[in-house]
């Protein structure tokens, strides 16, 4: 059976032309996909896998159980993950949290998180992708690397599609990359300025001087010379539509949400001269739709503690690291993530001291360590739903193979109604 | 069986003006309003003990309040509460267990939320409901985040809901317009309120937004739209006149072009005589109804376009009255939002929709002693109480571009009591008093023309049947409130709200979470025209064809609403 327009779960260009193909319950072949994406579906295990309590196999109530017991004794519990999960499953996760007085966070914490305080502070103007596509001659992207972190981002929407005002694709379009070193995009770019390490804050900012006319007293800065960065600004102010694509080279290095704001505000005032617009390179597949469940249900994109009884947003006190690395957390559920893999090593060795339980088609490095291990459907391959991309449309997520596995949405609401009962 | 007894009924679609009347429902519907108790009960005493009661002596009973412009969900909202947690921080509601047992019944929990202009979902359902109202219009939604739309109107309970679909910068109508093929824009315009599950054609600045995406905008009725080659007064007129065809049960609903300029009174009228007598929706009136030059000190031309609103009997409007203090703008209308970073120096959101639409959302303050804000307050009053007609004037704040939606009854307040309309306006920005027309408006609403303009009317004008009425077959959506002096407290915590029958506020708290119905439209539409859309969705969008219309999964609670 061929099933055509399949929505791609793997990143943030959630490409929805993907082509799979199943025999017999099984996907034997992947059209249109990139690497990752051809990967994610060809490897989707879907067979029957049981729960798992402290090692031993369960039955699902048994395992629901005990994980509703986990999480009702806790004091501070804590609920992570959501990126890669479909966005009925976030809701669901969110209710719970409230329902327990829990934390709540997900990977927007330690990847684009500054950009949501940048935007907080200073606001965005963005646009969604058909926009660039079919209007954008100048592309600025700014530490990411599409080339390599989302394979498709050139071809659909940006450097290479070709859209209405940019008949010609590539010929049409202006390609800069901004990055501390030489990527795979900077190879494909017109234009490649090396930002030494550190330095994009005063790189944005010398930007921003240059095109309020200001005349800078050096000859470089951050390691770009300011004659390469005059020649961006005019550029940028005699573009028709310009924008900033940027990764986690703005959001992670040192400066984080200033260098996001920095980098906004430059966006704005260039719409004085033009239209400019940006946007944030999201990683994972629904990421977009874990800050937008979360902001749409509690107010907060992500960071938020429900344990005075309302939501209370705070980065840095309710960010999951931290409360793992402070030793507040004394409980947690970890929803379609794998922080043990990544988070810094006092957080992640909290996740093995505590009563940890992980939601998640994989057994990962956090299932190893948890109490309880509740195997579910892979969304986007074998569970439906809805996934946002990285500017925020909403795409219908196709359930491409059957699987024995319950989806997230669906342990989420039985532990859902597992916990009202203890609590009653 | 329920029954309201004794009440002071005010139902203005069945002419019931403060007559005590029992109002008897069963099974979510009303099924007798009269003075006696209903014959089919087999006499009073045998029905009465049958049934429940909630004695309404001495009571005000109105129809639920049916809101026709609210932006409540949505891209739009979202980014809002998104990049405003100083909005949010000092204005939280806690979950609860709905306190004591009611009747009995122990009735589930609520949820938590925070947000003062900008609230989260389950918050705003329940402010909503707590202040009498039971039905509400999102009123812009994208086409393409439709989705995005009805799941955040899912997860906003009690309330009955429907979206208005912004139309009035679609590539697809505007090509169609250019090539004279508006049978064609018809059929789409049909196909895409069923794929989007929308209730009625929303229009914002018309052509001005896809302007924006060159960085400018439309000033005038006949102003080009770049690469298209149409204008305003065709984008509207062609829309207009699609709506009367396709019989859909609102009417266009128009957010003129010039919002917020000295002026656009002028290019208002303009706009209401280029309909040609069809009929359509203006929507927050006040912020197009400012007289002055361009450019130049703002006054309020209200009496201009009230007047051209008495005159044209197919018009109806709902004004935006400006509340004093925080609010948040967030329009369709892109360059407007520009224009307001730029005035205020508030951080700016902006979000250019392929081929549909864009938007933005600034924050706002709005200030009794600054000038200009003084004139957008007493403009929105002046349309009040010139506009002779209440069935064609509507109370909203188009929530929360001027004032958050839970200041209703403050707005109640200032049109049925006119001394305190005079001590408001002592207080606002002298230059903006001065020889201001509203010192001079002596008018006070009753409260049968507050059931008009917050229920009545604004239900009749969605053409929503079983709303803003008590009569039978209504949906038993109900607000009982104490008869009080000071208007504002009695609006602001009705004793009693039924939602389909069900009670789920007692005295201004919420007692009992139910899951409101989102009401849409499918009107028909000749399916040849899926091949021309395949062919449009390939050449201008990024997702597939196959991938844009929201399924039925995502409405578990609705209703559709029959075109004509």
């Amino acid at each position: 059976m061929k099933i055509e327009n399949v929505v791609c779960p793997f990143c943030g260009c959630l490409c929805d032309d993907i082509v799979v193909e199943v025999e017999d319950s099984r996907i034997t072949a992947v059209k249109n996909a990139c690497a990752s994406g051809r990967s994610l579906f060809l490897n989707a295990h879907t067979q029957a896998v049981q729960p798992k309590v402290n090692g031993e196999e369960v039955d699902w109530p048994q395992a629901i159980d005990a994980a509703a017991r986990i999480l009702n004794d806790a004091a501070s519990p804590l609920i992570y993950g959501l990126s890669s999960t479909a966005s009925e499953a976030q809701r669901k996760a969110i209710a719970l949290a409230d329902l327990l007085g829990a934390t709540i966070d997900s990977t927007s914490s330690v990847c684009h998180g500054p950009t949501t305080i940048g935007i907080q502070n200073q606001g965005e103007p963005t646009c969604t992708l058909g926009e660039v596509k079919h209007r954008a001659d100048l592309l600025i992207f700014w530490g990411c690397n599409p080339a390599e972190a989302h394979q498709r981002h050139f071809s659909r929407y940006s450097a290479l599609a070709k859209g209405k005002l940019t008949p010609n694709g590539r010929k049409d379009r202006t390609v800069v990359v901004v990055d501390v070193r030489p990527t795979a995009s900077s190879r494909r770019a017109d234009i490649f300025l090396q930002v030494r390490p550190g330095c994009d804050f005063e790189v944005l900012a010398a930007l921003r001087a240059l095109l309020k006319g200001q005349h800078l007293d050096v000859d470089e800065v951050g390691g770009v010379g300011v004659v390469q960065l005059q020649d961006l600004v005019e550029r940028m102010k005699s573009c028709r539509f310009g924008v900033i694509f940027f990764g986690m080279g703005v959001t992670q290095t040192g400066g984080k949400h200033l260098n996001v704001a920095e980098l906004l505000a430059l966006v704005a005032e260039l719409n004085a001269y033009t239209r400019f617009t940006t946007m944030p390179m999201r990683g994972h597949g629904n990421v977009a739709g874990a800050d937008s469940t979360l902001t749409w249900q509690t107010g907060y994109p992500f960071a938020v503690n429900f344990a005075r009884g309302y939501p209370q947003y705070n980065p840095g006190e309710f960010t999951a690291v931290d409360v793992l690395a402070r030793g507040e957390a004394d409980a947690a559920l970890i929803i379609a993530s794998d922080p043990v893999a990544h988070f810094p090593r006092q957080a992640a060795q909290r996740l093995s001291q505590i009563p940890t339980i992980v939601l998640d088609p994989e057994i990962n490095l956090t299932a190893q360590v948890a109490r309880v291990m509740l195997p579910t459907a892979i969304y986007g391959v074998s569970a439906a739903g809805t996934a946002y991309r990285m500017d925020n449309v909403p795409l219908p997520l196709k359930k491409v193979v059957e699987s024995p596995r319950p989806t997230d949405e669906q342990v989420l609401d039985w532990m859902i109604e597992r916990v009202k009962t203890c609590l009653a | 069986m329920l029954g309201i007894i004794n009440g002071e009924v005010y139902d203005p679609r069945n002419g019931i003006n403060g007559e005590v009347r029992d109002i008897w429902i069963e099974d979510g519907k009303i099924v007798s309003a009269s003075a006696a108790s209903p014959p089919e009960l087999g006499g009073t005493e045998g029905g009465r003990d049958a049934a429940e009661i909630i004695d309404a002596t001495g009571l005000v009973v109105m129809p639920g309040g049916v809101d026709i412009h609210s932006h409540i969900v949505g891209a739009k909202v979202n980014a809002g509460r998104k990049f405003r947690p100083e909005d949010h921080r000092d204005h939280v509601r806690s979950r609860t267990s709905l306190g004591p047992p009611f009747r009995g019944e122990v009735r589930g929990a609520t949820r938590s939320g925070s947000g003062y202009t900008v609230p989260s979902t389950y918050m705003t359902g329940y402010l909503y409901a707590e202040m009498g109202y039971t039905t509400v219009m999102e009123a812009a939604t994208a086409p393409l985040v439709a989705r995005h739309t009805h799941e955040e109107l899912e997860d906003t309970p009690i309330l009955d809901k429907g979206v208005f679909i912004t139309m009035g910068n679609n590539h697809f109508i505007m090509n169609c317009i250019r090539n004279g093929q508006r049978e064609k824009a018809r059929d789409y315009v049909a196909w895409l309120l069923e794929a989007t599950k929308g209730y009625a054609i929303k229009i914002v600045n018309p052509g001005g937004v896809e302007n924006w995406k060159w960085g400018r905008n439309v000033s005038e009725l006949d102003d080009e739209v770049i690469g298209f080659g149409v204008t305003p007064r065709q984008i509207v007129t062609t829309l207009a006149w699609i709506n009367d065809e396709l019989g859909l049960p609102h009417v266009p609903h128009i957010h003129a072009i010039n919002l917020g300029q000295s002026g656009n009174a002028r290019t208002t009228v303009e706009m209401i005589e280029a309909l040609e007598g069809r009929r359509a929706h203006f929507c927050h009136l006040q912020f197009l109804s400012y007289g002055g030059k361009p450019g130049k000190r703002l006054r309020s031309g209200a009496a201009e376009v009230a007047r051209a609103v008495n005159e044209h009997p197919n018009i109806t409007i709902d004004v935006g009255q400006i509340i004093f203090g925080p609010a948040t703008t967030m329009t369709s209308d892109g360059p407007l939002q520009y224009r307001l970073h730029q005035l205020t120096g508030n951080k700016w959101l902006n979000d250019d929709v392929e081929g549909e639409t864009g938007g933005g959302v600034v924050p706002m303050q709005y200030k009794r002693n600054n000038p200009f804000n003084a004139v957008q307050w007493l403009t929105g009053m002046e349309l009040f109480l010139l506009i002779d007609d209440p069935w064609r004037v509507f109370l909203t704040t188009d929530h929360p571009n001027a004032g958050p939606f839970f200041y209703y009854p403050q707005v109640i307040k200032l049109l049925m009591d006119r001394d305190y309309r005079a001590e408001m306006l002592a207080g606002i920005h002298h230059r903006a008093r001065k020889g201001a027309l509203l010192a001079e408006l002596d008018r006070e609403y009753s409260l049968y023309e507050i059931a008009i303009i917050t229920r009545a009317g604004t239900a009749r004008a969605l053409g929503l049947q079983n709303k803003g009425h008590l009569g039978v077959g209504a949906d038993a959506d109900v607000t009982i409130y104490a008869k009080l002096d000071d208007k504002e407290e009695m609006f602001a915590r009705p004793r009693y709200v039924l939602k389909d029958g069900e009670v789920v506020v007692r005295d201004g708290r919420l007692v009992h979470e139910r899951p409101g119905r989102t009401l849409y439209v499918t009107p028909p539409y000749d399916a040849g025209i899926e091949a021309d859309l395949r062919t449009h969705f390939e050449e201008c969008y990024t997702i597939s064809f196959d991938n844009y219309p929201v399924a039925a999964e995502y409405l578990p609670h609705c209703e559709v609403v029959p075109c004509a």
